[in-house]
């Protein structure tokens, strides 16, 4: 039973990376564009997050250079992919390309560099009920700042005007902009904003989830993430769930490594990019659904007039 | 106010000049990298642009490693034509490499010198499955090729390093990761003695050739690309695009196992994990920035295999990481992409 409290709790954290780069990657393809370069977004904010508490000492910085970083280039994919119309998925690969060789570049000096053990959080009474408080409430604050994240996305989207106009012009920019929403900076905003909760998914990896920096460290997370919000047709709930979902196959691996199961270990590491594809393949089976749920204009550039 | 104005028609020169417009942007900014780092940037520069040239062995080794990244490239400009997005040509790399590998190793003394054409239908027959893996999911299942030939990388990745770990480890290895150096049979003829060029060299410049005829010189070409193009025409043309899709990602996966195959039976030699080396990827690059015509990826093939010697001498003569090479690599697309603005697009100033 320990142990399965303790892979609970490894689940929801491992799932946390995953959920926070998904509902970024959400609100980008809400509002119409695929961002490709999640995987070099999320590398490059890790390195900025790992030196950033290196050098403070405080994660509270570490999770904002990570926020900013991510945000800034997703901003540099947004003026290029909005203003200038490049192809989303060239510039998205563009973006995972740099990411990769720029945060090994810049990640080279603190390969060897730790970071101080930090104290657990744990909920008041709560944490301390057996089993069910070392499996659900002695998590990092930022593991249900990502419930509350999709809780306030639900909300954002299907329940507030803007939500409904950043909804409006993935689906049809030619009707938003006839409107007069000026549909270019919604997108840029959204893509800015998922950005930014990617960034944060890699600073959370680097600074708490395996608290050091390794080159590739993301390890195609950030794709994995791309196929979650195909996985959850676009729906934030989904999203969570998945990323719960494919927390606990990442965790699995480890669980039966350690119990000494005899399958040789790289099958076990292949077991998350496995089930992505297998899942990838159910789900996208059936065209029609995948169609009514995806956002109409999801990769299709919009000129005004 | 700067303003960007559609052109009637797409700028043939600017098809032209914005590749050598991105290069100069791209070297621009490797120069102020240069000099942030506190380094020379002549010298710099000279690791990149001089020294990969300079001597007939430099030379020799350029188009070693200009080779796979040409062959990789071409099978991903059938692909990007015809709007197949092909992005784990790196999987297909390390498949073939196996399946190379393995055919190598069944080699022995006695082996005939012919080997080496097993050892290559080997790897491009590896490659043509992997790929035939992401074909077919998205043929039936309508999976995202873009994703499941990414997650496939990682798949391969873990393929040969099981096999390395494991069954085919090298038992007389000293417990390292890797297989027997292959027999001698096995290995890929050179060209001339002195220099690690291989007839891989001449299989890589015959594909660009064929590629050529392809594309502009047959109806089969044709129909593969108007689907990339123009999906409606070509539905209305009664072109097939699941056979597009089987041609591109078919052909592709032979190029990228032939890559493997040449590599591992070539200046590798055996098979280690670190047989991947990021060609799959740079060859994304290399296609684009050749305007995915075989000529331009001839020469786009060349450049970024200075990117990557570039990046190498850095480490070793400048003391700078060699992952430089995948910061140049990513700006140098970067930039394209942007630059190619200019070949729809016109600039024009907007009077107040």
């Amino acid at each position: 039973m320990e142990a399965y409290a303790l892979l609970l709790a490894a689940t929801l954290n491992a799932g946390t990376v995953l959920a926070l780069a998904a509902l970024g990657l959400l609100i980008n393809e809400k509002a119409g564009v695929v961002n490709l370069g999640a995987e070099g977004l999320m590398l490059c904010a890790a390195i900025a997050g790992f030196v950033a508490v290196v050098h403070t000492g405080s994660d509270l910085l570490g999770f904002a250079a990570g926020m900013g970083a991510g945000a800034l280039l997703a901003a540099l994919f947004g003026v290029l992919v909005i203003w200038l119309g490049t192809n989303q998925y060239a510039t998205g690969l563009a973006l995972s390309l740099f990411g990769v060789g720029f945060s090994a570049f810049v990640g080279i000096k603190y390969v060897q560099e730790k970071l101080p053990p930090r104290p657990q959080f744990s909920w008041p009474v709560l944490g301390d009920i057996p089993l069910l408080g070392p499996a659900l409430f002695k998590q990092h604050p930022l593991v249900y700042g990502a419930m509350l994240i999709a809780a306030a996305l639900i909300w954002f989207l299907y329940k507030s005007r803007t939500g409904l106009v950043l909804r409006a012009v993935g689906e049809s920019p030619a009707s938003a902009h006839a409107l007069g929403y000026p549909v270019r900076l919604i997108r840029l905003a959204a893509v800015v904003a998922g950005g930014a909760l990617c960034g944060l998914a890699g600073a959370y990896l680097s600074v708490i989830y395996t608290p050091l920096w390794v080159e590739g460290m993301v390890a195609g997370k950030g794709w994995i993430a791309l196929a979650l919000t195909t996985f959850a047709t676009w729906r934030p709930a989904r999203v969570l769930l998945g990323a719960y979902l494919f927390g606990g196959v990442t965790m699995l691996q480890f669980h039966l490594q350690g119990a000494g199961v005899d399958v040789p270990s790289q099958m076990l590491t292949a077991l998350p990019y496995v089930a992505t594809i297998v899942v990838l393949a159910l789900i996208s089976r059936n065209p029609t659904w995948i169609r009514v749920n995806m956002p109409a204009s999801l990769g299709k550039p919009f000129h005004p007039g | 106010m700067l303003r960007l104005e559609a052109r009637p028609q797409p700028s043939r020169a600017w098809t032209y000049a914005s590749p050598l417009l991105a290069i100069a942007i791209t070297v621009l900014l490797g120069v102020l990298l240069f000099m942030a780092l506190g380094k020379d940037p002549v010298r710099g520069l000279q690791m990149f642009f001089w020294e990969p040239i300079k001597t007939k062995y430099a030379l020799g080794e350029l188009m070693v490693k200009a080779t796979p990244l040409l062959l990789i490239a071409l099978g991903l400009a059938v692909c990007f034509r015809s709007n197949v997005w092909n992005i784990g040509a790196e999987g297909q790399f390390i498949i073939g490499a196996v399946c190379a590998g393995g055919v190598a190793l069944l080699a022995d003394k006695e082996s005939g010198r012919w080997m080496w054409l097993a050892v290559v239908a080997a790897g491009m027959l590896g490659g043509m499955a992997w790929a035939g893996l992401t074909a077919v999911l998205r043929d039936r299942f309508n999976a995202s090729e873009i994703l499941v030939s990414l997650m496939l990388v990682y798949v391969a990745d873990m393929v040969l390093s099981y096999l390395v770990y494991g069954p085919w480890k090298d038992p007389a290895g000293f417990n390292f990761p890797q297989s027997k150096t292959f027999e001698a049979a096995t290995q890929i003829p050179r060209l001339m003695s002195g220099s690690r060029v291989s007839v891989g060299l001449l299989l890589a410049l015959a594909a660009a050739a064929a590629l050529w005829v392809f594309l502009f010189r047959t109806r089969a070409g044709f129909a593969q690309q108007v689907g990339g193009l123009a999906p409606a025409a070509a539905r209305y043309a009664g072109f097939s695009s699941r056979r597009a899709l089987w041609t591109a990602l078919l052909v592709s996966g032979a190029a990228a196992g032939l890559a493997g195959a040449l590599e591992v039976a070539g200046p590798i030699g055996q098979l280690t994990p670190y047989v991947p080396a990021g060609y799959g990827f740079a060859a994304i690059i290399v296609a684009f920035v050749g305007r995915l015509h075989p000529a331009g990826m001839v020469l786009s093939a060349i450049l970024m295999s200075m990117f990557y010697i570039g990046g190498e001498l850095a480490q070793s003569r400048l003391g700078l990481p060699k992952s430089i090479t995948g910061v140049f690599q990513g700006l140098l697309l970067f930039c394209l992409l942007a630059c190619d603005t200019l070949v729809t697009y016109r600039l024009r100033l907007r009077k107040a």
